[in-house]
C-alpha cells in the first residue's frame, strides 16, 4: 500500500479541485467552533482529519452536507457554492430542494450509523434511490444486491439493523450511502461506536472504496488508516488547522507540538 | 456437564392471595346470580334486541369514523407543529389549545345547534353574488355533528400524542434521511412517523376505547341511536334500568375487546424490526430471493467477515 501511494500522489495531484473551503467560521451563539478554515479536496483523493474531541472536524464535515449552516466563508463542492446562490455578491439561501439536491451528490457516514430501524438492510439501501431517484423497485434492488455484496453482506440483505453487529450495521450505512452514487462520501468517526474487532471489516471497505477512485474526508482516530489509505492529513485543534500535508510525513514527523502531543496520546 | 436443578423459591403468600381473590369472585358472581333485581331474564331478552344491536352499530360507526378525521387531523397537526413554517406552528397551537380547552359536551351542542347559527351554507364571492348554497339542516345533520364534533376534540388530544412520538424518534434518523436528498415531508412520512407508530399506538389505543365511551355524550347534538341513548330509552321505557345498564356494559366490553385485539397487530406491525426481533432474517420476495442466491452460489458459502 505505502509504495503505491507516491504514484497515487502524483496523480491526484493533476485532478482539480472537487471541494474548496475557503475561510470558514461556525459559530454556535457565542461559541466559535470554527475560526477560519482552508482545506481543499481534490478529485479522487482521501483526506483525513484528525484532532482531539471539541476541534470542530465533525462540525466541520457537517457543513458540508448542510446538516449544519456556516457562518462565515465559501464551501464548494464541484464549484457549487453549498447552502446558497450568491447574486452581485449577496448571498441568498437555497431552498429545501435545492439544498436537497445538493445533498443527494454527497453521501454521510454517522458515528452511530443511523440505519433506518424499521427498514431491513435491502430497504435501507434502496430507499433513497426509489423515493429521491425515482428508480424502479426492482432495479435500484439489484443495485442494491450489488452493492451489498461489496461490503460483504449480500447474506444480511433481508436482516433488520437491530439483527446486524455495529459492524454490519456501519456497512450497511455506507452501501445506503453509496446506492445515491455521490461523487463525494462524508465519514464522520465511522469506526468509533465499534467494538474493536470490528473496526477492521469496515476499514477494509473503505479502503476498497478509495481503491475505486472515490473522494473522501474522512474524521478519525485510526492513525494506520490515515497513513496506508489517506492522501492528504489535516490535523485540527481549537477550530484551527494547524497541520496538513503528507500523512505519512506528518505521522512520522510532526511539525507543530501540539501535533506532536497529540499523536503521541493516541499512536 | 451437569445441568442445574435448582428448587425454586417458593411463594406461599401467592397461593393464599389467589384464594382470596377467588373467593371474592365467587361471591360476587353468586350475588348477581342469586339477587332478582338483576333481572338477568329482561337482560337476556335486550341483549341481542334490534334497537341495541343497531346502536352497537352506530357507536362503531361514531368511534371509528370520528377516530379517522381525529388520526388524520393528528398527524397533520403535529406536521405543523415541528414544521420550519411559523405560520403552521402557530395555527396547531391555537388549535389544539381551543379544542383541548373546551369541554367536548359544549363542542357537540355547538354543532348541534350550527343550523340554528348559519340556516344557510352559501358559496359565492365576499360582497358578492352567491355561487351555491344548501341547507345547513341537511349538510349538518346530528350524525355528521355528532361525527364533527368528536372528531375535532379528539385531533388536539391526539396531536399532542403524535408530536409527543415524533419526538421520540432519534435526531439522526432525520440526519441521515435528509443527508441521503430526502426531502424533510418525505423523511417525516416515510422515517420519522413510522417509527414514532411505535410510541404512539399504545396511548392511541386508550383514546380509542376512550372515544367508545365519550360517544354515549352525543345525545347533546342530538343524536338518539347510540347504544347509552338506546338502552337508556329501553330503560325508561320498561322501568328496569339495571338490565338495561348491564345490556350496555356487555356490548361496550365485547367492542372494547375487539379494539385491544386489533391494537396487539397493529402494535406488532409497527414494532417490527424493533420489538421481539429474533436472528433470523425476514423473508425475502421471490425477486430478491432469485438476485441474491447467484452471488452467494458463485463465492462459495459467503462469511460474515469483510471478504473483498
Amino acid at each position: 500500500m505505502t509504495e503505491t501511494a507516491p504514484l497515487k500522489e502524483q496523480a491526484t495531484a493533476r485532478t482539480k479541485p472537487l471541494v474548496e473551503i475557503q475561510g470558514v467560521h461556525k459559530l454556535f451563539g457565542d461559541h466559535h467552533v470554527l475560526k477560519g478554515i482552508d482545506m481543499t479536496v481534490r478529485q479522487g483523493e482521501v483526506s483525513v482529519i484528525i484532532g482531539p474531541s471539541g476541534s470542530g472536524k465533525s462540525t466541520l464535515l457537517r457543513c458540508i452536507n448542510l446538516l449544519e449552516t456556516i457562518s462565515a466563508g465559501r464551501i464548494y463542492v464541484h464549484d457549487d457554492l453549498i447552502g446558497y446562490h450568491e447574486v452581485n455578491g449577496k448571498l441568498h439561501d437555497l431552498n429545501a430542494k435545492q439544498i436537497a439536491a445538493q445533498r443527494r451528490e454527497i453521501g454521510m457516514v454517522f458515528q452511530r450509523f443511523n440505519l433506518f430501524p424499521h427498514k431491513t438492510a435491502l430497504q435501507n439501501v434502496i430507499e433513497a434511490p426509489t423515493q429521491v431517484k425515482r428508480q424502479s423497485k426492482s432495479a435500484a434492488k439489484l443495485k442494491a444486491l450489488e452493492l451489498l455484496e461489496m461490503v460483504g453482506l449480500s447474506d444480511r440483505a433481508n436482516f433488520y439493523p437491530s439483527q446486524l453487529s455495529g459492524g454490519q450495521q456501519q456497512r450497511v450505512a455506507i452501501a445506503r450511502a453509496l446506492a445515491m452514487e455521490p461523487e463525494l462520501m462524508l465519514f464522520d468517526e465511522p469506526t468509533s461506536a465499534l467494538d474493536p474487532e470490528l473496526v477492521g471489516d469496515v476499514l477494509e471497505v473503505m479502503k476498497n472504496l478509495a481503491k475505486s477512485g472515490m473522494t473522501m474526508i474522512v474524521v478519525t482516530h485510526e492513525i494506520g488508516f490515515a497513513r496506508e489509505v489517506g492522501d492528504t492529513l489535516t490535523f485540527m485543534d481549537g477550530g484551527v488547522v494547524v497541520e496538513s500535508g503528507n500523512p505519512r510525513d506528518i505521522i512520522a514527523n510532526p511539525q507543530h507540538h501540539r501535533t506532536q502531543e497529540f499523536l503521541s496520546r493516541v499512536l | 456437564m451437569e445441568l442445574i436443578d435448582a428448587v425454586p423459591v417458593r411463594h406461599p403468600w401467592r397461593w393464599v392471595g389467589a384464594a382470596v381473590i377467588l373467593l371474592v369472585l365467587v361471591l360476587v358472581i353468586q350475588s348477581m346470580t342469586t339477587n332478582p333485581k338483576f333481572y338477568w331474564g329482561t337482560f337476556r331478552t335486550y341483549l341481542f334486541d334490534v334497537l341495541v344491536i343497531q346502536g352497537v352499530g352506530w357507536t362503531l360507526i361514531l368511534t371509528v369514523t370520528s377516530m379517522v378525521i381525529a388520526i388524520v387531523l393528528a398527524i397533520l397537526l403535529a406536521f405543523m407543529r415541528q414544521s420550519d413554517n411559523p405560520l403552521f406552528r402557530y395555527v396547531s397551537w391555537v388549535w389544539v389549545w381551543f379544542f383541548r380547552g373546551t369541554p367536548v359536551y359544549t363542542q357537540l351542542l355547538f354543532w348541534g345547534s350550527v343550523g340554528a347559527l348559519y340556516p344557510k351554507i352559501i358559496v359565492g364571492v365576499p360582497f358578492g353574488p352567491e355561487l351555491f348554497s344548501w341547507d345547513t339542516a341537511t349538510v349538518i345533520n346530528a350524525t355528521v355533528a355528532a361525527i364533527v364534533g368528536l372528531g375535532l376534540n379528539e385531533s388536539a388530544y391526539l396531536a399532542e400524542i403524535f408530536r409527543a412520538g415524533l419526538k421520540s424518534v432519534d435526531n439522526g434518523q432525520m440526519e441521515a434521511a435528509e443527508a441521503l436528498g430526502m426531502r424533510r415531508s418525505k423523511v417525516m412520512w416515510r422515517i420519522i412517523l413510522p417509527q414514532a407508530m411505535r410510541v404512539i399506538i399504545p396511548p392511541t389505543g386508550n383514546e380509542t376505547i376512550g372515544m367508545l365511551k365519550t360517544t354515549s355524550l352525543v345525545l347533546a347534538v342530538p343524536f338518539t341511536l347510540d347504544l347509552t341513548f338506546v338502552t337508556n330509552a329501553l330503560a325508561s321505557r320498561t322501568f328496569l334500568p339495571i338490565p338495561l345498564l348491564m345490556v350496555a356494559a356487555f356490548w361496550y366490553l365485547v367492542i372494547t375487546s375487539v379494539l385491544m385485539v386489533g391494537q396487539y397487530y397493529i402494535e406488532r406491525h409497527f414494532g417490527k424490526g424493533v420489538d421481539n426481533v429474533t436472528k433470523a432474517p425476514v423473508k425475502a420476495t421471490a425477486a430478491v430471493a432469485a438476485a441474491h442466491a447467484k452471488p452467494v452460489e458463485t463465492s462459495g458459502g459467503t462469511t460474515e467477515g469483510g471478504q473483498s
